[in-house]
């Protein structure tokens, strides 16, 4: 199969970077459908409930967009680490642990007038994601313990740690229910439901909010940051070629350091989404996995924001369509959708090449013909 | 006299707790002293759980359901050899999506096939492995400090907890004094000369990797069908992870990964103790704190204070054969 030779400068960038992740993709899904049908349930109705679930009311497509807001920021903080060559599988902590600098900001600071009280919070998220992900960038980078096992066991550590804190320190006390009081209601995000009541559409409740353009602002500061910055440039020198990097005078700990707390601070924001925008109050477990989903975003978007932006939505769409799913057939539950991710991640990680030279030599053939003729 | 039965009650739960990660750690050997990086036994070792639960269930038979768990970890191992070796994809990646993938589809197929805590069906006493008392255990019970280690500390685990400090010495073995193990080494620390003197990489990868399936499904089969009686969700609970930490804490060594895995297994037995423990001074430690202790001695470890970690020279990377 690798006997092909296929010369790289001759194949269009649309069949690299728009073909190859599609060829993937389908793969996954097809996986995807024969697992569906091994639970005993028929993938054909299943794609029709998700498509419908996302799509077919106004309050399923805010939810879609709701969940996309989520994974724009797990997703771009997997990227901007994978730059730097490091997996940071920590999201899940991370955003935990930005939740917390939410709250504690918005709760403490709530007197302060509403923009002023927001970005201090949405700084609290970064500072406080950014903190977690510092000790794995440290020992990583001083100690060589490999992030994957100390981001790992920092999602573990981060879980004990918001549980203390929420059954014995922060607990609602009036409530039994492991969760915080909720946050003044002056201080919320303004939801989709309240701009769409501004623009006569009714909708009865919608999780999304303002967050969602901070999360389209955090695309370009991340595209910004990785390609038109000296930051950036450094990163991806010690990601690409570390010993070429230190010969450049880059230094490779100063930047695992910084990609990391961008990594993390990224994470962190989730907790913006889910505390100042939905729940107002810290639950117990509330990262419920995307920190996760966003390793698979990431990998799908080639970890480049324009990539991440539609990988995103289809895992929106995967998450809202999903739920209607589980909602309307029993066999189905959501870690269905849990291993849908795993299989687009083994696709288009993983085994991104497997059908890439066959699909490259394909189209550079079909052009040279083409020239010829 | 009370101490003295603690004690043997805290070794004993020692020598059980540790036994996945000792499976795992050797398993992790394999892999990662051909040169492959193996994040993936936290994925394999719950669907062997899951295979073993399911497979003993249905057959009536633990046996048979330790044997479809190894053949389904095998052909794991081999999807991540197929992804990294052949395709030369990443191999971190691989891992994570096995075992993305592996928590996701465990839990969807127990709760498609079982109902919706997926849970599997509590096996019945042939369908699962029981405690093996040695010979003659009751009758030295009464001997002093000999009686105590042989009835109350070797005697009476399950059959996974022998097999686990048997594989030891045999993993020592192999990696160290045989042909097969002298090749696996310098396949991880040199591939191209290993090419050179004629051996082929990938094959040498692909054999690295079926052991190591073998090896992860007896974890996976000793936490659902010994230790407990069913499959739940994520009952690997990260073990995996610590597995792959003593081995690197343990230098890709089985002798020193045994110590480490001991070492986990010995803070996870004090841990259940611990809790609710007024300790003088401090008074009582949350609970939640006791419980993050493995996960913290994890990364104390790793973080190299009992000196530094050096892998193979070649893992992690794809090995590409010169025209």
């Amino acid at each position: 199969m690798s006997n092909i030779v296929v010369d790289k400068t001759k194949v269009p960038w649309w069949v690299s970077n728009v073909i190859v992740p599609l060829v993937n993709l389908s793969l996954a899904l097809f996986v995807s459908g024969i697992f569906i049908f091994i639970a005993g349930e028929n993938p054909i109705e299943a794609v029709k409930l998700i498509i419908f679930g996302s799509f077919g009311y106004i309050q399923g497509f805010a939810y879609t967009l709701y969940y996309t807001t989520n994974f724009i920021f797990t997703g771009l903080a997997f990227a901007v680490a994978f730059h730097c060559r490091l997996f940071n599988i920590g999201g899940e902590g991370q955003a935990y642990i930005g939740g917390l600098g939410v709250f504690l900001v918005a709760i403490n600071l709530s007197f302060l007038p509403v923009p002023i009280v927001w970005l201090l919070a949405i700084l609290g998220a970064i500072l406080f994601g950014a903190a977690w992900a510092y000790i794995p960038a440290y020992l990583q980078s001083k100690r060589g313990s490999h992030v994957v096992i100390t981001t790992i066991m920092f999602n573990f550590i981060a879980s004990s740690l918001m549980i203390y804190l929420l059954v014995d320190v922060i607990r609602d006390t009036n409530q039994m229910a492991p969760h915080t009081v909720k946050l003044p209601e002056e201080i919320w995000l303004p939801s989709f439901e309240a701009l769409s009541g501004v623009l006569g559409i009714k909708i009865r409740y919608s999780p999304l909010n303002l967050t969602f353009l901070l999360a389209i602002a955090s695309l370009f500061f991340v595209w910004f940051l990785i390609w038109k910055t000296r930051w950036g440039y450094e990163m991806r020198a010690v990601g690409h070629n570390t010993q070429a990097a230190i010969y450049a005078g880059i230094s490779p700990h100063k930047n695992i350091i910084i990609a990391m707390c961008i990594s993390g601070g990224l994470a962190g924001l989730l907790g913006v989404n889910e505390i100042l925008g939905v729940s107002h109050k810290i639950q117990a477990g509330f990262p419920a996995g995307y920190g996760f989903t966003g390793i698979a975003v990431a990998l799908m978007g080639r970890n480049h924001p324009i990539g991440i932006l539609p990988a995103a939505f289809l895992f929106g769409i995967l998450y809202q369509g999903g739920s209607e799913v589980t909602f309307e057939m029993p066999n189905i539950t959501r870690y269905m959708f849990v291993a849908v991710q795993g299989l687009i991640i083994l696709f288009s990680g993983a085994l991104e090449n497997l059908f890439r030279p066959q699909i490259e030599s394909f189209f550079v053939n079909r052009l040279n013909r083409e020239v010829r003729s | 006299m009370e101490f003295v039965s603690d004690l043997a009650s805290l070794i004993n739960s020692t020598l059980r707790i540790s036994t996945p990660l000792v499976f795992a750690a050797m398993a992790g050997i394999f892999a990662e002293r051909s040169g492959v990086i193996d994040f993936s036994l936290e994925g394999k070792m719950l669907m062997a759980a899951f295979v073993a639960a399911v497979c003993s269930y249905y057959f009536g038979n633990p046996w048979i359901g330790l044997l479809m768990a190894i053949i389904v970890c095998v052909s794991l191992s081999m999807l991540h050899g197929f992804a990294s070796v052949t395709h030369k994809g990443d191999q971190v990646v691989s891992c994570v999506a096995i075992n993305i993938l592996i928590i996701g589809l465990t839990t969807a197929l127990a709760a498609a096939w079982f109902g919706q805590a997926g849970l599997t069906p509590t096996l019945t006493q042939e369908q699962r492995f029981l405690e093996v008392n040695l010979p003659f255990a009751e009758n030295l019970r009464d001997i002093p400090i000999i009686g105590t280690i042989y009835s109350d500390i070797l005697s009476g685990h399950y059959i996974f907890v022998y097999f686990a400090y048997i594989s030891v010495p045999i993993v020592y073995w192999i990696v160290f004094k045989t042909s097969f193990g002298l090749r696996l080494r310098a396949v991880g620390e040199n591939p191209s000369a290993v090419d050179t003197a004629g051996i082929n990489v990938f094959a040498m990868r692909y054999k690295a990797l079926a052991v190591n399936g073998i090896l992860i499904a007896f974890a996976g089969a000793h936490l659902s069908t010994a230790v407990n009686a069913n499959f739940f969700r994520e009952m690997s609970a990260g073990r995996g992870y610590l597995a792959l930490a003593a081995m690197i804490f343990g230098k890709w060594h089985p002798k020193t990964a045994l110590i480490a895995c001991l070492l986990f297994g010995f803070t996870d037995a004090l841990q259940i103790r611990l809790q609710g423990v007024e300790i003088p001074t401090i008074g009582e430690i949350p609970v939640q704190l006791i419980q993050a202790l493995p996960y913290i001695l994890t990364v104390v470890l790793l973080a190299g204070f009992v000196g530094k970690a050096i892998a193979p020279n070649a893992i992690g990377q794809p090995y590409i054969k010169e025209r």
